[in-house]
């Protein structure tokens, strides 16, 4: 029990590490939530090119593992176009943003398919360019759709932000791991770390939970 | 107001429209009728260029919908469409609905919108709706909003692509009632319909097509009591 006095006393530090976890995850996901909607936008348009790119960005993302795509863009893809690396966070939230967003760009393009077509039909026929009827007719609806699926991907980018320890970021797995490397309570400080984890999922989930029922 | 010059349509490996040759003139009321497949609905939809030609040229008021130099946003403003299954819009009221395209593409003044479509709905019969939600509404009464919304841009011309075919049989008549009237008003409309009774009473002209090409074009005082063609014949006798 002695571990557990130690990491309740070390609390303060944790706490620290769990703000920037929460500050990192919710960055990724507006970060990501743009990134999305373009290259949605480019995936729904009417150029092969647009699509080409969007379809590229998707596939390498998704068929790459979070944690290859981590240390590739910081041990590879930085030293290989700048002298300076970046500071942790900014790497860190450049990586699970540019992940989640090829997730949520498929979360985009499912919303605006979803959208029956006479919709569409229905806009264009009244004289709204393509864009417009994106805009005004569709997008409106499609988003609504998106949110619980979109609640989601924040739930697990929540989650991703533990994998930014291997970059130094000091966020609540990287701030347990240097305390109980000096004093070797591991058990005890990610069992806390484990429960303070949980915790804030728990309560984003009820907060996914609520969204979903006031707009559904 | 509308010339179609040897339309044709082909989806895939099946040809839709034959080398269609029609002109409207303004003003004029025209039922297109004919079993599914026939290619009815097709040509409705390449007035407007929501389907795009295979080849020909569809003019509306001298311009060529088909010309990729022509602002088809711009022509489509002039051509005022209702959908079978009304696709109105879910996320707006009744009055929004009818309001979007005017603000958004004429620039209108909200307030002269609201008015304009205050008055619409009075026309077709609903001005009591203005606040409710399409789904709220019957499918009759969503029908006349979707007419109501059109006719918001100020068309010159209408296109009614069966729009009652979607109704419970009791709400026909209103919605019909509101053709009616727009074709009192002077209205160019173009009817796709399944409504015989309809296109003989408030249609100058129908048009029997099949398999992609008008077999006959008559008024319907003619076409109805003494068909030329064999095949309109048992068409009508199909249904009547």
């Amino acid at each position: 029990m002695e571990g557990f006095r130690m990491a309740l006393d070390d609390m303060p530090l944790l706490l620290k590490g769990a703000w920037v976890t929460i500050e990192v995850a919710i960055l990724s996901i507006i970060f990501a939530t743009i990134l999305g909607l373009i290259f949605g936008l480019f995936r729904v348009s009417q150029s092969r090119i647009l699509q080409g790119i969007a379809k590229t960005y998707i596939s390498i993302i998704r068929g790459t593992p979070l944690y290859v795509q981590i240390i590739f863009f910081v041990y590879a893809l930085i030293p290989l176009i700048r002298d300076e690396p970046f500071p942790e966070v900014v790497s860190g939230v450049i990586v699970l943003s540019v992940n989640a967003g090829a997730y949520l760009c498929e979360v985009f393009r499912a919303g605006i398919e979803s959208i029956d077509k006479g919709q569409r039909e229905a806009g264009r026929a009244i004289g709204f360019t393509h864009s417009q009827t994106l805009r005004y007719i569709i997008l409106p609806q499609a988003i609504k759709r998106m949110i619980p699926t979109f609640m989601n991907q924040f739930i697990i980018t929540f989650k991703d932000t533990s994998l930014l320890a291997v970059i130094a970021v000091a966020e609540l797995t990287y701030t347990a791991q240097t305390i109980y490397a000096i004093n070797y309570q591991a058990l005890a400080y990610l069992a806390v770390i484990g429960v303070m984890y949980w915790i804030m999922i728990t309560f984003l989930t009820y907060i996914a939970n609520l969204l979903e029922r006031k707009l559904i | 107001m509308i010339e179609v010059k040897q339309l044709t349509k082909t989806f895939g490996d099946n040809p839709v429209l034959r080398g269609i040759e029609l002109n409207i003139p303004r003003q004029q009321v025209v039922c297109l009728i004919g079993s599914s497949g026939s290619g009815k609905s097709t040509l409705l939809r390449c007035l407007n260029l929501l389907e795009t030609p295979t080849s020909g040229d569809v003019l509306i008021e001298g311009r060529n919908v088909v010309d990729p130099k022509e602002d088809i946003n711009r022509i489509r403003q002039d051509v005022g469409m209702v959908f079978q299954q009304f696709n109105l819009f879910p996320h707006k009221t009744v009055l929004q609905n009818i309001t979007l395209a005017p603000i958004k593409i004429k620039k209108m003044d909200k307030i002269k919108a609201e008015e304009l479509a205050r008055k619409l709905l009075k026309k077709v019969g609903l001005e009591q709706k203005a606040d409710a939600y399409p789904a709220s509404l019957s499918g009759g009464q969503q029908q006349r909003v979707a007419i109501a919304r059109a006719l918001a841009m100020e068309p010159h011309v209408m296109l009614f692509d069966e729009p009652t075919s979607a109704l419970d049989p009791e709400m026909v008549g209103e919605v019909l009632e509101v053709m009616k009237n727009l074709a009192s008003e002077g209205m160019t409309m173009i009817i796709v319909t399944h409504e015989m009774g309809f296109a003989r009473e408030v249609a100058d002209r129908v048009l029997f097509l099949e398999q992609g090409i008008i077999l006959e074009d008559a008024h319907p005082s003619e076409l109805f009591t003494n068909p030329k063609n064999e095949r309109t014949k048992a068409f009508l006798d199909k249904i009547l």
